[in-house]
């Protein structure tokens, strides 16, 4: 009895070892994001997104014959978390690449844990501080706060406004947005005559309103938030009768944001990327193919609409692809270097070149303007 | 400038009404239990969250609103008869504990079923606001007074009025005595929970077409009406009114003649202020303890 036990104890040891070694060793892409709490609605399609993408990979035959593999934890949008969490990808997880941090705490947290541990690491977070300065691990492809405020302003300017009120959420994007606009402001000739801000679960904005309706020169609205928040704000302004033009962040581009302000988002502007106009691009727009098939496999696979959150995802995991295929490998190392010569790759937030002192590669043209015509967006700069 | 603060005011009433709302199911349940009940916010969201279910499932809007009463009345009944009254003779801090751990639950299972993102439906009047001294007034807002005060006067009504209700404030005063005189006990704790269920997810319905609503609106709300309910005087009723309304009116005068960012920190400094001086809140019953 022993001696049969013993063979068929080695014999199912040996159909095991048999079966891993046959299986090409994945390739493993860990991820933390924040697909609960506050920053849920950007991380949740960013998980959606790179699970939809690495299933496809993979039915296709993985990268360079090996599968993806995802491991990922959920932040629940706090930073101390995503902090443990990105120890364990690295530590006991083993991963050989880093794809998220939603939030830009989430991931200056991780930044010096990939660091440390030699790892490319890809935040999908919008603050400037990832990559200024650069660091050597870490690149990021959303466009940052202060490209968005860039973007708004010098569209301000040629419609003859430069005298703005400054709306901002005193959530970690708000904040960064405020202190974005306040530098980009003064750079750009743009005066902030007034300068107010609001709570992201604040319900009512009509004191902060009614104040800036009362100073004196105020020739355009400039919110900086997400979420609810500013589909309140433009409740808000409707209500008071606020006549100035009303720019927001590129935080709030997506559908849901008009359907929430009640046709109160009627002529609001906004810097947003070119995925969340995708039908309406010219054909002749590079992005046009990029955006429209990313777009139709998501909400194919989803059934929900798409926001410019998923596209971040998308276009960090074929960077991170793209790399190691030029790499031929996934020496960490080598596929740093690879990833940091990304060129001219047209992904759903725009076409990025990076570079040794740009870890971003996109410049303002990767934002469209946008302005909410009939209740949906129109291109109109 | 009058236009200016007649504008603060408006808003400072209408969120310093649902505030009170808030502050009143604390109340309730505080009056007939001792325990303080943090799962109240949730009511608020299962009010609004409710009410978009109904009406996306087709339902005209007054059985949707009906419905959307009754369901968190029904939760509230279930709350305490699953967890609450299992741990009956448990200390007060215990039970505020299990109330804590309730609001998750029924956060968790609403985010699970409806999703994270925010949900609106039409206000009741149309958006025209109503202009009164050069400031706009939503038409909302005066649904959301309106119907405030019509609750607060019935809730008077019932405490003072009805046998049921005379029970309910006997039981406050004093259990024993109260269960001694032949009144169902746990039954008015039962009462207590549906009422106080019912009446935030009322404010949950009327202030969701101004500010919207999702799975996680009832913490800040919640907390907010918590405030309002201590300065009041915990266990009175108009205590809880004029707290919820004071605590909305600083908000909103903090946000327009200061600084938005002070607006949040404006009611609890407030609650340091009054329960210094006033250790009792502003209405709270002046108790001796015996020695």
């Amino acid at each position: 009895m022993n001696a049969f036990l013993k063979a068929c104890l080695t014999a199912v040891f040996g159909f095991a070892l048999a079966m891993q070694a046959n299986a090409a060793e994945p390739i493993k892409i860990g991820s933390v994001l924040s697909v609960t709490g506050p920053a849920a609605f950007l991380g949740d399609p960013e998980l959606k997104t790179l699970r939809l993408y690495i299933e496809k990979i993979n039915k296709e035959g993985g990268v360079l014959g090996r599968p993806l593999e995802l491991v990922h934890y959920d932040d629940g949008s706090d930073a101390n978390n995503a902090n443990s969490f990105g120890k364990r990808l690295i530590e006991s997880d083993k991963v050989d690449f880093l794809i998220g941090g939603t939030t830009t705490g989430a991931t200056m947290s991780m930044a010096p844990l990939a660091d440390r541990a030699g790892i490319p690491f890809i935040s999908l977070a919008g603050g400037v501080v990832i990559v200024e300065p650069v660091k050597k691990w870490l690149f990021k492809t959303p466009h940052t706060d202060r490209m968005a405020a860039e973007r708004v302003f010098q569209h301000m300017k040629k419609q003859g406004l430069t005298n703005i009120a400054l709306l901002s959420e005193t959530s970690g994007f708000g904040q960064s947005g405020k202190k974005e606009s306040e530098a980009a402001a003064a750079k750009m000739g743009i005066t902030l005559v007034a300068n107010e801000t609001y709570g992201p679960k604040d319900t009512d904005m009509s004191p902060q309103l009614t104040k800036i309706r009362g100073t004196a020169g105020v020739q355009a609205l400039f919110v900086f938030g997400l979420g609810q928040g500013p589909a309140i704000v433009n409740k808000n302004a409707k209500m008071l009768g606020l006549k100035m033009p009303i720019y927001h962040a590129h935080g709030v581009a997506s559908e849901e944001f008009i359907k929430l302000s009640e046709g109160a988002a009627e002529g609001v502007r906004l810097p947003a990327a070119a995925l969340l106009v995708a039908a309406k691009l010219p054909d002749s727009d590079p992005q046009k193919p990029v955006a429209l098939g990313y777009a139709k496999a998501y909400s194919e696979r989803y059934k929900e609409d798409i926001s410019t959150f998923g596209g971040h995802a998308y276009d960090a995991l074929m960077i991170l692809v793209g790399a190691i295929k030029r790499a031929n490998g996934v020496d960490k190392a080598k596929v740093r270097d690879e990833i940091e010569q990304t060129k001219g790759f047209i992904g759903a937030d725009g076409t990025f070149t990076m570079s040794p002192t740009d870890h971003l590669g996109l410049d303002l043209s990767a934002f469209r303007m946008l302005e909410v015509k009939n209740n949906d967006w129109a291109l109109i700069d | 400038m009058l236009s200016q603060f007649l504008q603060f005011m408006f808003s400072g009433v209408t969120i310093g009404a649902t505030y009170a709302l808030a502050a009143l199911g604390f109340t309730l349940i505080y009056n007939a239990s001792n325990v303080i009940n943090f799962a109240q916010g949730e009511f608020i969201m299962l009010g609004g969250m409710l009410t978009v279910f109904f009406l996306k499932s087709g339902l005209p809007m007054p059985a949707a609103i009906v419905l959307a009463i009754a369901v968190p009345a029904v939760v509230g009944i279930l709350l305490e008869k699953l967890a609450i009254e299992p741990a009956k003779g448990a200390d007060t801090v215990s039970l505020i504990i299990i109330t804590i751990g309730a609001s998750l639950v029924l956060r968790g299972i609403v985010q699970i079923w409806r999703g994270k993102g925010p949900a609106v439906f039409p206000a009741f009047s149309g958006n025209e606001p109503i202009i009164i001294g050069g400031a706009a007034l939503a038409p909302q807002s005066l649904w959301v007074i309106g119907t405030s005060g019509v609750i607060v006067l019935a809730l008077w009504l019932f405490f003072n009025r009805t046998v049921a209700g005379k029970a309910i404030l006997a039981t406050s005063v004093d259990p024993l005595a109260a269960q001694l005189a032949g009144i169902n006990t746990q039954w008015v704790l039962l009462v207590s929970f549906a009422l106080s269920a019912a009446v935030g997810a009322i404010g949950g319905i009327l202030l969701t077409p101004i500010t919207m609503t999702s799975y996680d609106v009832g913490i800040m709300l919640g907390l907010k009406g918590f405030v309002a309910a201590v300065v009041g005087g915990l266990g009175a009723g108009h205590g809880a009114v004029a707290g919820g309304l004071l605590v909305g009116i600083i908000e909103a005068l903090t946000a327009g003649y200061i600084s938005s960012a002070y607006k949040d920190a404006a009611p609890f400094l407030l609650i340091f202020v009054v329960l210094f001086f006033m250790p009792r809140g502003m209405f709270g019953a002046k108790k001796t303890e015996r020695v």
